[in-house]
This record gives structure tokens, sequence and C-alpha cells, in this order.
């Protein structure tokens, strides 16, 4: 089957800047692919490749098998864009937002009135669908424009940051409306820093960095590319922080990184079961309470630190994976 | 969903009945009337927009009539509102296209300009119905300062076929001139950015010009500029089709020559503007 895309060695330049400096992306239909990177990594201005917004200085995008450069309008016709901000005209109702972009699609009056109703209703704003923009929550604001860009019924859908700036709240919102689209069979590339939005949505990962790929995989094969599982101990007092990060260093296979955030100090090891018997020996040894201690497979925070020596996220809690050790043994 | 026939350009087939699988795109027309209806939505909806563009003119036309106007002599038989008046219009072109700008350099910031160059549509086409609605909206301030003219004593001086000649002239040149704001705010990076830069064309172009006083009342080093410029043009030809003769405006030539000289103006404008919009918003960066 052709994968919906398949771009080969995409460079592009800005000025002195290489955005792109060589990305291979294959991304198969039936999934969600994700774009996962920090800011700067060239989410965006792969995004807007696909999208035929820019063209690439070398290389090839093809959609769905057809040449995004050679045939821009052939690409717009099947694609739909979401971009990192709510482009929704807020002194315009929902409905008239999104029978004006279905209007651009080429619906016919009658038929824009009938997809942008059922477009509401499926993103749950079909009661907000007379009221002004303005009147939104940034998060129906977010839903609506997420709408806009499914109106002419696109077999792939562009996702840039789709939830950057919402609360945890409005960011499960649009994870559900996601994953409905993909079991509808709308396939989606969607770019996000978020670690854990691309573990919830994604099926194939594709991690950047400085524009060029360097991990690619279903969230397992990174995790297991990582290689160790880690242990993570939540001391009960944070003065006992250092004597658990020098505990843990008797242990670990690697120097332990302590989270100040979430006052966790966590280690990759080498084996599993036996370590973290031997960690709970010595921290028993050295009186430390302690509220939580667990084995865990590496989050794709520490596949991003094993293949690029930094933390994808270092000061954004809101959404690092540890504040949940779901997968404690 | 269909992905072979790679290599076939798209034919706009306009399968109204007939269920399609891919939708096509809309024609330039149905773009830029959509492109217009959000524009002008915008403007009546967003109060400090309506007010602004409705409002902005009586203040101004208030402020010179009364405040400044009586310092000002613009040659004998002639009262300063009557001269005034023309002048204003045209400069109102200025004043009222500023927001145009503004819009579209914020479109441009917030990704709206983004997501219609991601849809399969002529791109000409979304600038071009915006550059008719921003027309339509200085030509509702246009309208609103006029009637205010009449009531605070502006009378006309023409026939039927001189005043016509006027209004489309007006209307002409409100839409050439709104290329320019247009390409201010395509190229400007943010909305803030984009009102610097109209300030700064604005303010020299409406204040050093015909448009408010007398050209010949102005310093001598100044003239060279301030009767040549377009906007002395074009308060000149208006004055002269709605004041009864190009004698009423000075300057020494007749109402033919400014006529022809405010399409010619016009023209260039159009040209150069138009174009760097237009390739500037198609462009794939």
């Amino acid at each position: 089957m052709t994968p919906i895309i398949e771009a080969r060695g995409i460079t592009k330049r800005f000025g002195e800047v290489r955005a792109l400096d060589g990305i291979d992306l294959v991304a198969e239909s039936g999934h969600v692919t994700a774009l996962l990177g920090p800011n700067g990594a060239g989410k965006t201005t792969f995004v807007s490749a696909v999208a035929t917004l820019l063209r690439p200085d070398g290389g090839e995008i093809h959609v769905a098998g057809i040449d995004a450069c050679a045939q821009p309008k052939r690409v717009r016709e099947i694609i739909g864009l979401a971009g990192q901000y709510a482009s929704v005209e807020p002194a315009m109702t929902g409905t008239e937002n999104l029978r004006m972009v279905a209007r651009l699609f080429g619906l016919g009056r009658r038929d824009a009135r009938t997809a942008a109703a059922d477009v509401l209703e499926r993103l749950g704003l079909a009661d907000a669908g007379d009221r002004l923009v303005r009147t939104y929550s940034g998060g129906m604001r977010r839903r609506l424009d997420l709408g806009a860009s499914l109106v002419g019924r696109p077999q792939l859908l562009l996702l840039d940051e789709p939830t950057t700036g919402l609360d945890p709240r409005g960011r499960k919102d649009l994870w559900e409306a996601i994953r409905n689209l993909v079991a509808d069979g709308t396939d989606v590339l969607l770019t996000t820093q978020y670690l854990e939005e691309a573990d919830q949505l994604a099926r194939h990962i594709v991690i950047i960095d400085h524009g060029r790929v360097i991990a690619a995989g279903t969230p397992d094969e990174l995790k297991d590319r990582a290689g160790s599982n880690v242990i993570e101990v939540r001391p009960r007092s944070a003065g006992d922080l250092p004597a658990v990060e020098e505990a843990l260093s008797k242990i670990g296979c690697e120097a332990p990184y302590t989270d100040m955030d979430t006052q966790r100090v966590s280690a990759p090891v080498a084996g599993g079961a036996d370590q973290l018997r031997d960690v709970v020996r010595l921290l028993d040894e050295r009186d430390i309470e302690v509220d939580d201690v667990g084995l865990r497979r590496p989050s794709l925070d520490e596949v991003f630190l094993a293949v690029t020596g930094k933390h994808l996220e270092p000061t954004d809690p809101d959404s690092d994976p540890q504040s949940e050790p779901a997968d404690a043994a | 969903m269909t992905t072979e026939t790679t290599v076939t350009t798209s034919t706009p087939d306009v399968a109204t009945g007939a269920r399609v699988d891919r939708t096509t795109g809309a024609g330039f027309v149905t773009a830029a009337l959509q492109s217009a209806r959000r524009t002008v939505l915008q403007f009546f909806r967003t109060p400090q927009l309506l007010m602004l563009g409705t409002v902005q003119g009586a203040l101004f036309l208030f402020m010179f009539r009364y405040i400044f106007g009586g310092a000002i002599n613009p040659g004998e038989g002639i009262d300063y509102v009557d001269f005034l008046v023309p002048g204003f219009l045209a400069s109102g072109i200025l004043w009222l296209g500023m927001p145009a700008a503004t819009g579209v350099a914020e479109d441009a910031a917030t990704g709206v300009h983004d997501r219609l160059r991601s849809l399969p549509i002529p791109r000409a086409s979304i600038m071009f119905g915006r550059s008719l609605a921003d027309t339509a909206l200085t030509g509702w301030g246009l309208l609103v300062t006029t009637v205010l003219a009449f009531i605070v004593g502006f009378r006309l001086d023409a026939g039927v076929g001189e005043v016509l000649l006027a209004v489309v002239l007006l209307i002409v040149m409100a839409y050439c001139f709104m290329w320019v704001f247009i390409s201010i705010g395509l190229t400007s990076k943010s909305a803030q950015a984009a009102t610097g830069t109209c300030t700064l064309l604005i303010v020299p172009l409406a204040f050093v010009s015909a448009a408010y006083v007398p050209g010949d009342s102005l310093p001598g080093w100044m003239q060279p500029v301030a009767n040549h410029q377009p906007f002395t043009v074009f308060s000149n030809a208006l004055r002269s089709l709605t004041l009864g003769g190009a004698d009423r405006v000075g300057l020494g030539h007749n109402t033919a020559y400014w006529v022809a000289l405010s399409l010619v103006w016009c023209a260039g404008i159009l040209l150069v503007f138009g174009t760097i919009a237009v390739s500037r918003f198609a462009r794939r960066r």
C-alpha cells in the first residue's frame, strides 16, 4: 500500500539555519504518526513542507503517492491542516467558520451546511454552533479549528502541536477527537513536544532534533532501544534526595537523575527485579523513608536522553510521565 | 479515497449532485466571495473596528471644519468647507484603509493564511476578495463622512455626470490604494508592525499634500513633493469635479488633467502593489 507520507532527504535552510537537515519519514496509513521533538527541532517546517506551504531545498515528498513539489494543488485536495494557533475567526459563529472552509474546499452551499453540522456534532460543539467563536473557551476553539481542517473530509490530517496551551481536560478531549478520526479512517500526522501525547496517540513515533531524525519506531520499539529499565524512588522528605541519589548511583548503570519538580530520583539499571531489591536494601540501611519506589520501562524522555544526551522537556511538569509511574513493578 | 491518477492535473468538475470522494476546491469567484464575506462580517461584528471605521472620519471632519478651518484661507470665492471636503474624502482612503493592513498582518501571524494556503483554491482569490471587501468598508466610512459633510455645510457645484464620475473615481482610488495596505499587512511581522508602517506612510501622504490646505500655502521646499504626490492629485481631481471646474483648485490645470493623472497613479499603484501582494501571498517559502 502506498504510504500516506513518504519523505526522502528533506532539507530546508532559512539563511544560516538548517531547519531540516535530511529528514526521512515514512508514515503508513491507518494510524497516527507523531513527530516528537523539542522547540526548534524542525517539526513545523516539516509539516509546512508536507502541507505545500513551503518548498524544500532538497529531497522529495509524496503524499498518498502525489509529488508535493510538482502537484501541490492535488496534495491540497486531500489534506487538512490545523496549525499551532486556532486560526478560526472570532467574529464568526462556529457554523459560519466551518461552512466557509467547506465552501473553500469546493462543497456546494447545501453540502457545506451538512458537512459543518456533521463536524460540529462529531466534536461535541453542536450546541455552540450558533455562538460567535469569540465566546468560546480555548479548548473549544482548538476543537473548532480541528473541525475546520476536517470539513473537506481530508485523507491526511496535519496537526501542528494541536494541544499546546490547553488545560489537561481540553487536551484529553482533543485526544479523544483525534482517536475517533483515526478510527473513521483518517490518517494523522501530528507534531508535539509532549511525550505523553505521542505515547498516548501514536503508533509510529519519529523523534527529531536539529532537523534530523534521531530515532523512529513504535513507542515500544523506542523504549526497547533505550535499553535499560528505570528504577525510580520518591523519598518522603525532600532532604533525602541527595542520599537517594547516592544510593542509586551504586546500583544504576548510569548516573541518576533527580527531578526537583516531582521530587523523584531515577536511574537506568541493567537488569530489573534484582536491582530493585538491592535499592530497597540500601535505602533501608540508610533509614530513608520512601513514598514510592518502583521499576518501570524507560519513558520517551529517557529514549531522547539516551540518543541526544539531553532531556526533551526538562521544564514542563504538567506532561511529565514521571508524575504517574504507571509501570512500577 | 483514491491514490492513483497522479499524472492528470485535476479539473474542477462541478459535481454537485454526484457523490465525490475527493473535494476539488472552490473556484476563484467562490473563494474570493468567501474571503470578502469574512472581512465584512469581521468589521461589522467587531465594535472597535466598526467604531473606528465609522466615527473616525466624522471626528476629523469636525476638527478641520471648525477648529483649523477658520485659520485656513483656500482663496477667494471659495468656502473652506467646500475646499476641504473633496480632499478630506481623498485622504480618508488612507485613514480608513489602515485596518486592512493590520487585519492582513494578524491573519498572517495567527495561522489563518497558512490554513487558506493549504486549501485547494487559487491563492490570488483570497487577497482579491479582501481588496473588494476592504474597499467596500472604506466606502462605508466615506459615505458616513460625506453625509456629515453636507450637514456641516458642504455644497456641490457640479452636474450629475461630474458628481457620478467623482464617486467612481474615489472608489477606484480607494481600491487601488487598498493593495498598498494589503502589501504592508503581508510584509509585516505583526499587526503592531503593520500599524507602525501605515502611520509612517499615512501621515506624510495625508498632510504633505493639498488634501487639507491649498498646495501653494505649503513651504516652498515641500511643494515639489506635495504638488505631485498622488493624494494631491486625487484631491484636486475630486475638487475639480465637484466644485465646478479646475480653476477653483489652483495649480493651473484643467479637470481632465487631474482626472487622467489620478487614473495613471491608480494604475501604477495597482500594478506594483497588486503584484507584490499576490505574489507574496501565493509564494511557497
